[in-house]
């Protein structure tokens, strides 16, 4: 069994910030491996090592710059790690559903895999569409928002639990080939070793432009344009307590007394 | 005109809240010019469900009898089915976790851009104007887009659709290509049971990523005992492993009410807040004076919670 994981780099914010027309002001943002693309990474490791899966390999839309952020997902334990970038991608602020299914639909298309794990969002932009769309764009199975996943793979399906609203699981079998989004605490994602790190280096990072995966240029454009960017205002009427930590726990003391819920 | 298609949620024979919120988003959409809004509900008790959904401003209800609950490669089909029919310009579907999992192929089946979370909506007909989150509810955008489109909103954004209607309600005949459904659902079961019910304490001291480590958690056990008070917690807590499921507190967890709920460390992500805005009274700690926590909170400390928990235990002679 082959695994295509996909990885992103996300951008995190500093808690203060500037907006600068519609994006935060560079200086302010952060780089991290997406964290649900850590669980998936994980889950995808573990299958290898439980002997089911033969080839773990990711796939990542980015610049040069996020080669750190793959690298982090080589050294967990994938085996190699494909990376797709344009200079017509440079300046796209949105990379909309639409575009990323485009572009992975090549990737998927060329790897072959028989499971696709994505993460169930970006900490980002937060689309939580693009998993799903790629497997029907691919005619694969899918199921949305897993918590487990069955490692058998019984009959070529997925016997997965998907994380419904409420405490309630829902218990689903899909057929492979399938995509799946993975929700966070599926696993414990585990931080890389030294060694892993040191082989991470070693480890294949091929590097693919639109052209060289027949991606047409005008489909990454998308239809989605972002006009404005602000901070929400905030709608706080919190009293707020000043002063000293014995201060305010003592104004907290008090609160509880008053409402009769302290000891 | 603009016509809408909403799709109601359901599940273990019950219509979910949303179904009603996404009829509240579809009218307004469809009132912007002056278009219909259709409503369509699958699978399940689906002639009670129409009855029900039959509210003020909606104009059709198409029900497709097929199986008992959810699932996405039947609710895909028949959407594609009805689009074809109706035509609508938006397609409406909650941003529920079973919204996510039919939405995005609805959309990339019928060739559609998909706008997903959102929490505002407007057309003049041509132009979409969605409002969403980004990095977490740290930024708002305004997005845009041209023609037909596939968009799920964020629950508990509008307020349910009231009232009866006069709407028509129809068995849309759908044809369902069994060939084509590969994924099936076997069953349901609760989670997060066990001794502790946290939905039933009247004092909550609720603990997030703001206490970076697992041995750090003991300040607030001990603050929780001081106050003789329960430990809850947000999700990456209960993700760690350091806590167990059944204290976990928002959509995926637990929904409480305590008389006092103390959010230590937590940013108050939307899927907590869902879970715990009905406290009746919140108290944030947390150095950070604009996480959205602070948006709900009626007291605020804006200080570091290991100077002020251990504080706090003390006051109560922990």
């Amino acid at each position: 069994m082959k695994i295509l994981v996909t990885v992103k780099e996300v951008s995190t914010v500093e808690d203060e910030f500037e907006i600068e027309g519609t994006s935060i002001a560079e200086q302010y943002l952060g780089a991290d491996l997406n964290e649900w693309d850590d669980y998936a990474v994980e889950e995808a490791v573990q299958i290898q090592e439980a002997g089911i899966a033969d080839e773990v390999v990711t796939v990542t839309i980015g610049p040069e710059d996020c080669e750190q952020t793959i690298r982090q997902a080589l050294a967990k334990g994938a085996d190699r790690a494909i990376r797709v970038w344009d200079d017509s991608l440079e300046g796209v602020d949105v990379l909309d559903v639409g575009a990323k299914t485009e572009i992975l639909r090549a990737v998927v298309e060329a790897e072959d895999p028989d499971l696709v794990l994505t993460g169930v969002q970006s900490g980002d932009d937060s689309w939580g569409a693009t998993g799903v769309s790629l497997a029907e764009e691919l005619g694969f199975e899918w199921a949305a928002v897993v918590n487990h996943l069955e490692h058998d793979f019984e009959d070529d399906r997925a016997a997965v639990r998907r994380e419904l609203e409420g405490g309630v699981e829902e218990l689903t079998e899909v057929e492979l080939p399938a995509a799946l989004t993975i929700q966070t605490g599926i696993n414990e994602p585990r931080y890389a070793s030294l060694r892993g790190i040191r082989q991470a280096q070693r480890k294949e990072l091929d590097v693919q432009t639109l052209a060289d995966l027949g991606v047409d240029e005008s489909t990454i454009e998308g239809d989605v344009t972002l006009t404005e960017m602000y901070e929400p205002e905030s709608e706080t009427d919190a009293t707020v307590w000043e002063g000293s930590a014995e201060e305010t726990a003592s104004e907290l003391g008090e609160l509880l007394r008053e409402k009769g819920v302290a000891p | 005109m603009t016509d809408v298609l909403a799709v109601a949620d359901h599940r273990r024979g019950e219509l979910r809240d949303v179904s009603y919120e996404v009829i509240t988003a579809g009218r307004q959409l469809a009132d912007d010019t002056g278009g219909d809004l259709h409503v369509a509900v699958i699978s399940g008790t689906v002639d009670k469900f129409g009855e029900k959904l039959n509210r003020e401003g909606v104009d059709a209800v198409h029900t497709v009898d097929h199986g008992e609950e959810f699932n996405h490669d039947v609710y895909t089909q028949v959407l594609t089915q009805l689009y074809d029919d109706l035509a609508p310009q938006y397609v409406l579907a909650p941003n529920s976790v079973n919204g996510l999992d039919y939405a995005p192929a609805v959309a990339n089946a019928l060739d559609l851009p998909i706008v997903t979370d959102t929490v505002g909506l407007e057309t003049d007909g041509e132009t979409l104007v969605a409002t969403r989150e980004m990095y977490g509810g740290k930024v708002e955008v305004t997005t845009e887009l041209e023609g037909t489109a596939v968009a799920t909103i964020r629950g508990a954004e509008w307020s349910g659709a009231e009232g009866t209607g006069d709407a028509s309600i129809e068995a849309f005949d759908a044809e369902i290509d069994e060939d084509a459904v590969g994924s099936t659902v076997t069953g349901f079961e609760e989670v997060g049971g066990g001794d502790v019910d946290i939905s039933e304490a009247d004092v909550l001291v609720s603990v997030g990523r703001g206490i970076e480590e697992e041995e750090n958690l003991e300040i607030i056990h001990e603050l929780a005992d001081a106050l003789d008070a329960t430990v809850s917690s947000s999700r990456p807590i209960v993700d760690s492993g350091w806590l167990p499921k059944n204290r976990q507190v928002g959509q995926s967890g637990k929904v409480v009410t305590p008389d006092v709920y103390i959010a230590i460390g937590i940013s108050g992500a939307v899927q907590h807040v869902a879970g715990m805005k009905g406290s009746d009274t919140i108290v944030a700690i947390n150095t950070d004076p604009n996480a959205p926590i602070m948006d709900i909170a009626d007291y605020a400390i804006h200080d570091d919670l290991f100077d002020v928990v251990p504080a706090l235990t003390e006051e109560f002679g922990g």
